[in-house]
C-alpha cells in the first residue's frame, strides 16, 4: 500500500500532502518516542495520539514516512510545518489506535512477521 | 548555519567542549604537598609559604582525611596556635574528586563550592593530586591553542566537500524540546550526504537523539559534540548537572526520573540510555550528583555491526 491510498481508506484527513508517495513497509503504533527511535522499521506508517512537533523529529530520524494520528486528535501547527519540511505525511482520524492499527495492518497485507 | 542570534561560536563551543572533555587526571597537579596528622600548623605555614600554594591536604595512610586553607592557618595565627596539631584546625570534611571525572565535573565543583582546590583521588581513594583554577586555565590555553592550529590547518588545505570528517559541538538548553532533535537530524543528513549505509546513520540518529533529548529533559544545559572521521562517529554528551545518583539504575529500561510534563510528550519511558548503549559499539558513562553526566558513544562506520538499530 502506498502512503496516498491511506486517504480512501474512509476516515481519514490529510493535514500535510507534501510527501513522497512511497510504498509502506510495516505500521507501528506507540506513544513513547524512545521507543518508536528504537523499534519502528523503515519506511513505517507511525499510529500514535502524540501530535507534536517532536513526533516528527522522531519520525524523521528512524525513517517512519507517514504519521496517523488517532482520536482526532489535533495537530499544533509547527507540526505540520516540522513534516512538510522533512517530507512526512499526516492523517487524522476518528479511530482509536487499535482499531486504526488493525485497518491499516489488514491493507498491509497483515501483519508482518516479526 | 543559517541566521541565528546568540548562537556561540563554533570555535569557541569545541574549546569548551574539548576541556569538557579532558579527564581531571590530564589537568591536575599531581606533585601534592601534603602532611600527616602530626604535622602542626607551622609545619603547614613553611609548606605553603616556600610552594606558594593556598590549601594542603592532610593524610593519613593516603587518604585524606582533612585540609589546611589559608584562611585555617590566618585563624591558627591570631590565636597563636601555630605549634597546634593540623587536626585541630583542618577541616574533616574534604569534597574531593576522583582522577576519571570529566574536567567539566571539577568545573562544576568550582561554582558550587566555595574552595579554591579540591584534592584528586584514585579509585582506592588514595590522594593522587590537586586541581585548581589555575590548572583549569592551563587547560583551557593548551586546548585553546591546538583548536588556533587546527583551524589554521584547515584553512590551507581545506577539506574536500565529500570528506566524512567533522567536529560540530551543539549546545542545548533545559527544556528546549523545539529544538531538541535538530542536531541529530543535521548530523542523519550529512552522514546520509556521504553514503553511510543507512542502517548505520539510523544507530547514530538514535544514539544522538536520545542524548539530545535527554540533555533538553534532564540536565540543566549541556553540550552535545560530534566528532567523526573515516572510521567512526564519537558523541560526546556533557552537562553540568543535577548528576545521576544511581548510574546503574539510570541504565535500566523503564527507570526514568522524567515529571509528568515530560511523559505526556511522549518521553520519559526510561529507554533513553538504555537505546544509546545498545546501538553504540562503545559506551561510557560517567556522573556525579551535583557536578554533571558525561555520556560517550562511538558508532564504527566501517564494520557490519552486530548492533541492530
Amino acid at each position: 500500500m502506498k502512503v496516498s491510498e491511506i486517504e480512501s481508506l474512509g476516515t481519514f484527513t490529510c493535514l500535510q500532502g507534501e510527501y513522497e508517495d512511497a510504498e509502506i513497509q510495516a505500521g507501528y503504533t506507540s506513544d513513547l518516542l524512545s521507543d518508536v527511535m528504537g523499534n519502528a522499521a523503515e519506511g513505517s506508517v507511525l499510529i500514535t495520539i502524540q501530535a507534536h512537533k517532536n513526533t516528527v523529529a522522531v519520525s524523521s530520524l528512524a525513517g517512519v514516512v507517514a504519521i496517523i494520528i488517532c482520536n482526532n486528535r489535533p495537530a499544533a501547527d509547527d507540526m505540520i510545518e516540522a513534516a512538510r519540511s522533512e517530507g512526512i505525511a499526516i492523517f487524522q482520524t476518528s479511530g482509536n489506535q487499535f482499531d486504526t492499527s488493525a485497518l491499516i495492518a489488514q491493507h498491509l497485507g497483515g501483519c508482518p512477521a516479526r | 548555519m543559517e541566521g541565528e542570534q546568540k548562537e556561540p561560536l563554533q570555535s569557541s563551543l569545541r574549546v569548551q567542549e574539548l576541556i569538557y572533555g579532558l579527564r581531571i587526571s590530564e589537568v591536575m597537579t599531581s606533585k601534592v604537598f601534603a602532611v600527616t596528622r602530626n604535622c602542626t600548623m607551622r609545619d603547614v605555614q613553611t609548606i605553603m609559604k616556600n610552594n606558594s600554594i593556598t590549601g594542603v591536604p592532610v593524610v593519613g595512610n593516603k587518604r585524606v582525611v582533612g585540609i589546611i586553607t589559608m584562611n585555617d592557618l590566618m585563624n591558627a595565627l591570631e590565636q597563636g596556635a601555630m605549634e597546634e596539631n593540623v587536626t585541630k584546625w583542618m577541616v574533616g570534611e574534604v569534597q574531593t574528586l576522583a582522577e576519571e571525572m570529566p574536567l567539566s565535573f571539577a568545573i562544576s565543583a568550582f561554582g558550587k563550592f566555595s574552595f579554591r582546590q579540591f584534592p584528586v583521588v584514585n579509585k582506592k581513594n588514595e590522594l593522587t593530586g590537586i586541581i585548581t583554577f589555575r590548572n583549569i586555565n592551563h587547560a583551557l590555553i593548551r586546548e585553546l591553542s591546538r583548536q588556533l592550529r587546527e583551524m589554521e590547518q584547515q584553512h590551507e588545505n581545506p577539506h574536500e566537500q565529500e570528506s566524512v570528517r567533522l567536529n560540530k559541538v551543539y549546545q542545548l538548553h533545559r527544556y528546549d524540546f523545539e529544538n531538541g532533535g535538530k542536531a541529530s537530524s543535521e548530523i542523519k543528513k550529512f552522514l546520509k550526504q556521504r553514503g553511510i549505509p543507512s542502517k548505520v546513520v539510523r544507530r547514530v540518529a538514535v544514539a544522538s537523539y536520545e542524548l539530545e533529548i535527554n540533555l533538553v529533559a534532564h540536565s540543566i544545559g549541556g553540550m552535545l559534540g560530534f566528532d567523526i572521521n573515516e572510521k567512526r562517529v564519537k558523541i560526546s554528551a556533557h552537562d553540568r548537572g543535577p548528576g545521576i545518583a544511581d548510574i546503574e539504575q539510570a541504565m535500566t529500561e523503564g527507570f526514568s526520573t522524567a515529571n509528568e510534563w515530560i511523559r505526556s510528550q511522549g518521553f520519559g519511558a526510561g529507554m533513553g540510555l538504555p537505546n544509546v548503549k545498545r546501538v553504540s559499539d562503545e559506551f561510557a558513562i560517567e556522573s556525579a550528583v551535583g557536578m554533571g553526566t558525561m555520556v560517550q558513544a562511538i558508532i564504527h562506520l566501517n564494520k557490519e555491526s552486530e548492533n541492530e538499530g
